[in-house]
């Protein structure tokens, strides 16, 4: 039979180094690895950061394994974007305290530099398309989800890496009644020199019932 | 900074995708756990070495798992491991009283129709013991789960990340785990002696 034993820190040992005073200060009591200097900080962040993107990888391989055409993996990727895009507006909402858009072009702003910045510590450039009103381009230079991948893995040229930002931003934007289609045009891993990413706002979704004649 | 909600998301949405893509002779015999744990499984040897780049050598397996415990479970869950235990010989749970990938769950029993999905991390010649109990496990209880089996999809990547933490520092192990009461949930690690 197993018997458990229940691993008991001793505080008082293994979080001194050296001799302590008693003037010292009682933060430093906390733990032997609080002590070092204060570069623990932006570790924390870029560890969180590597989980996302480490399971982000680990999940395209998988999809890799899974299906043998690349345009599976992208349709599979932009749908599980959708789903998170759809929760992720909430968040979005409830932490940014935005004020109300007035047009598509402080929408795709807002997407760039607040939300990207937000979730993914980038802030993209915005370009318009001047032809229309209703494309805007996300300009990545440095794109968090590549940085372990050097390139893509061999017979799997359109395999769009990224795929699921453009389901995030798709989900997103829907939930709060806009349409839009979000695709890559450039592609850094393909050879692009750099990441593009198209947001064309298509109709509003407008919900005929609650309109009323003023 | 990738956000928290933003892996947690991303995690649910995995676990949804990988049932929803599979058939049911798959979820049946457990390959979308497998699935699961091997995908954690990459992620946490990749983590642990980003991780333990500057950390000083560790001085025996307890150092290890006190490690994971404190380090590695705060920086990718916010919290420390509230208990661990051992028996000394290659046998540790650690105790998770309110484990983040689970907190945004229902604790209601109403979901009782998803068979039973006992997470085992599979290593090829420490796999002997558990074929006769696990499939003893799944034929008798395919009707209604056992409320020890909740939501074991949702820590398969957990135990993954575990044991691919283990295995880069060093340690191979098996990693199960269970839900005791939502959201508390138990890890067990054990260690295969070399």
């Amino acid at each position: 039979m197993l018997r458990y034993v229940r691993v008991k820190e001793d505080r008082k040992a293994s979080n001194l180094v050296g001799k302590r005073k008693e003037t010292d200060h009682p933060i430093l009591h906390w733990s032997s690895t609080m002590s070092r200097p204060g570069n623990r900080r932006p570790e924390y962040h870029k560890i969180n950061r590597d989980l996302f993107v480490l399971t982000y990888g680990a999940l395209v391989a998988q999809l890799c394994k899974d299906y043998e055409k690349d345009e599976d993996v992208n349709n599979y990727l932009d749908k599980m974007g959708y789903g998170i895009g759809i929760r992720l507006v909430e968040d979005f909402l409830a932490r940014s305290y935005v004020k109300k858009c007035h047009s598509y072009s402080e929408i795709a702003d807002l997407i760039a530099q607040v939300a990207f910045k937000m979730y993914l510590g980038i802030t993209p450039s915005v370009t318009r398309n001047e032809s229309s009103r209703n494309e805007f381009s996300l300009i990545l230079d440095k794109n968090p989800l590549v940085e372990f991948v050097e390139e893509l893995p061999a017979g799997r040229s359109s395999l769009c890496y990224c795929n699921l930002l453009c389901g995030v931003i798709r989900g997103a934007l829907e939930m709060i009644h806009l349409t839009a289609d979000v695709k890559f045009l450039q592609d850094r891993l393909k050879g692009d020199k750099v990441t593009e990413i198209r947001i064309t706002f298509l109709k509003k979704l407008e919900d005929k019932k609650y309109r009323r004649k003023k | 900074m990738a956000d928290e909600a933003l892996f947690l998301l991303l995690h649910n949405e995995m676990v949804t995708g990988v049932y929803k893509s599979a058939d049911q002779g798959e979820v049946e015999n457990g390959r979308c756990i497998t699935k699961l744990e091997n995908m954690g499984f990459r992620v946490g040897q990749g983590l642990i070495e980003r991780f333990t780049k500057d950390t000083a050598r560790f001085k025996d397996e307890l150092d290890i798992m006190k490690f994971i415990c404190k380090d590695f479970w705060t920086t990718v869950f916010k919290k420390q491991i509230d208990n661990l235990r051992t028996n000394h010989q290659g046998i540790y749970v650690l105790q998770d009283n309110k484990f983040r990938l689970l907190t945004q769950m229902s604790a209601g029993k109403q979901y009782l129709d998803h068979a039973p999905k006992d997470c085992y991390s599979h290593e090829s010649w420490g796999f002997t013991v558990f074929p006769t109990l696990l499939f003893f496990c799944l034929s008798c209880t395919s009707v209604r789960r056992i409320l020890s089996e909740y939501h074991i999809e949702y820590l398969a990547f957990t135990c993954g990340l575990i044991r691919g933490g283990l295995s880069n520092l060093g340690i191979k192990s098996i990693v199960t785990a269970e839900v005791s009461a939502m959201p508390a949930c138990k890890f067990q690690v054990m260690i295969q002696k070399m």
